[in-house]
């Protein structure tokens, strides 16, 4: 248990180091000349002196590897560079809007589960019933709406016709209603497929027909048996997911005016504010890799054999 | 008589295989010969018809520049479906090869490999796609590189896996004793036999593709103006919905009913190799 925890650490370590190059990286895809980005950020003149000053203090001369540890020391200090749109330091651009957006990804996360997990199980269970063939249609529908499309609609009916939601913004607890029913309701359409699937595999076990045959009920079969059987598959897919929903709240936020840091990534674009795409990336980036490393970790848990493992050594 | 429904469950399979694959050849042959097919010009305005409901006139009405609405989702089709079928090919072709080469000969190239998937899978590739595009620029082809390059290691990772399924099959060691060079064995036998089953991964990734296309429109990054392409249109629609829904409903429902037959013509080909799975 504890070697299986230390390799996690390890490659965790790999995966870290792989998305910081990754990021600083892309400094170099950029059209223009990283210097003349900073030399625009600091609202400096184009002059030869000036570049060989920034030169002189930020090693732009330097061998990538010389520049990618400066940076990655910066990094670890807390120095993500100066926002141009925002005209204050990253770190605090993150540091005031990152909440709002664990905030919304943690209730679109929750509304997934409560969604596509009854759900999910509900369609296997009644496999090829009426109920299946709707919440199957359902979902393939739900699966192939552009996430932000179906915001609108929730928009158009909620917000503009009935009134009851407000359409944007950030003034009460009613405004994160309508985000999280978009982003957990698009996701949970996949979701709840790929339930179905685990379980569906589950179900024709020949386990199955042994419990069915013993007399054991169907609610019993399904609740102490199929569904711990198909829970670490399933797990492992939930922190899969969470990836897609980060990426999607950048759309929803920017749908709904939600201040979070997918809207300020995305004002930063058409700013080229490239220290806080940076500081955005790196920091969804290390959300996705801590919370697959958590779902990890938690299904050694619930998984009795290596816990059993666990508690022999 | 279980025989039976079974061949009937079978036979509906492939009715919806084939309406599936019908939908989709049509909606490439509309994109195809959308200029013979538009009534009207996608970038001509008529500024006496700006923001008009549809009508006989204009089927699914008008933009605020009274452009009309169905002649640019004709043309839409074009771009967003040569993206989407462009992005895949690309990723299909260099992942399989990746996926297959790293399955067959196993070893340092193939733990490198895996790695370098390993890395970039960990990522949220969406985020990832949003942050290349931003940096190097708008633009087809810059799009078609920034998706390509987050999204080849399914891809591999799947290919490679089929790969270590048949790879100790008796064929292939037959192959082998008969003089087959490693190149032969994975063009001849190896690749021909894993493509059934990445079919289904290929028809799904149209459809996911056409998804993120209009996802990066909306943010912006998509195809520039004025171009017509179905996600465009859509962040365009979203500032006149309250005047207008037209110009927002009909380019999302054209989208989602694309996606529809791209998943559904993915999920009838896996039925119909894999009945027993039923994963659909």
């Amino acid at each position: 248990m504890l070697k299986l925890i230390r390799n996690r650490l390890l490659s965790l370590i790999v995966i870290l180091f792989g998305l910081s190059v990754l990021t600083y990286g892309m400094t170099y895809l950029l059209p223009s000349n990283p210097i003349d980005v900073m030399i625009d950020s600091m609202g400096l003149p184009h002059d030869e002196e000036t570049i060989e000053n920034l030169n002189k203090e930020y090693g732009f001369d330097a061998p990538f590897w010389v520049q990618y540890g400066k940076w990655l020391n910066g990094v670890f200090h807390g120095n993500f560079g100066r926002s141009v749109k925002y005209q204050e330091p990253v770190k605090d651009v993150l540091a005031r809007k990152l909440p709002n957006t664990v905030k919304l990804a943690c209730t679109s996360f929750l509304l997934m589960i409560v969604i596509s997990f009854p759900l999910g199980i509900a369609s296997a269970v009644y496999r090829n019933k009426l109920a299946d063939y709707i919440i199957r249609f359902l979902s393939f529908i739900g699966g192939a709406m552009p996430t932000f499309w179906f915001g609108m609609i929730l928009i158009f009916f909620f917000g503009v016709r009935l009134k009851i939601l407000p359409v944007s913004g950030f003034s009460s607890w009613k405004s994160i209603i309508m985000p999280t029913l978009t982003l957990g309701v698009s996701y949970s359409a996949f979701y709840i497929r790929r339930i179905r699937a685990v379980m569906v595999e589950q179900l024709s076990e020949e386990y199955i027909s042994g419990l069915k045959s013993r007399g054991v009920s169907r609610r019993r079969i399904i609740f102490s048996h199929v569904l711990p059987n198909s829970l670490l598959a399933i797990i492992t897919m939930l922190g899969m997911s969470f990836g897609g929903l980060l990426g999607g709240t950048m759309i929803v936020e920017t749908v709904f005016g939600w201040n979070g840091i997918g809207s300020a990534a995305m004002a930063a674009i058409s700013a080229r504010d490239y220290y806080l795409i940076q500081g955005y990336v790196l920091w969804m980036g290390f959300i996705y890799v801590m919370v697959n490393l958590f779902v990890d970790i938690s299904y050694q848990f619930i998984d009795p054999r290596i816990r059993r493992g666990m508690q022999q050594r | 008589m279980k025989i039976k429904t079974m061949s009937r469950y079978r036979k509906m399979v492939w009715i919806r295989f084939w309406i599936a694959l019908g939908f989709a050849v049509l909606f490439v042959v509309f994109a195809l010969f959308s200029n013979h097919l538009a009534p009207y010009d996608p970038l001509e305005t008529h500024y006496d018809h700006m923001l008009e409901a549809p009508s006989g006139m204009f089927f699914f009405g008008t933009d605020q520049l009274g452009r009309d609405i169905f002649s640019r989702i004709l043309y839409g089709g074009r771009t967003s479906l040569l993206i989407a079928f462009l992005v895949t090919a690309i990723v299909a072709v260099i992942g399989i090869l990746i996926g297959t080469t790293a399955g067959f000969l196993g070893g340092v190239f193939d733990a490198v490999l895996m790695r370098i998937c390993d890395v970039l899978l960990a990522f949220p590739g969406s985020i990832f796609t949003i942050a290349m595009v931003s940096f190097i620029g708008t633009g087809i082809p810059n799009l078609i590189l920034a998706m390509s390059i987050t999204s080849w290691t399914g891809f591999a990772r799947i290919s490679r896996s089929l790969v270590l399924s048949i790879k100790n099959n008796v064929f292939i060691e037959q192959a082998r004793m008969g003089g087959a060079s490693n190149w032969k064995i994975l063009t001849v036998y190896i690749i021909p036999n894993v493509m059934p089953s990445l079919l289904v991964n290929i028809f799904q990734n149209i459809g996911s593709k056409l998804l993120t296309i209009s996802g990066l429109s909306l943010l912006g990054l998509g195809s520039p103006p004025p171009t017509p392409e179905w996600g465009f249109m859509l962040s365009e629609g979203k500032n006149f919905m309250y005047q207008s829904p037209w110009m927002l409903g009909f380019p999302g429902l054209v989208i989602l009913i694309n996606v529809v037959v791209f998943n559904l013509l993915s999920d009838s080909i896996q039925e119909l190799m894999n009945p027993k799975q039923n994963n659909w």
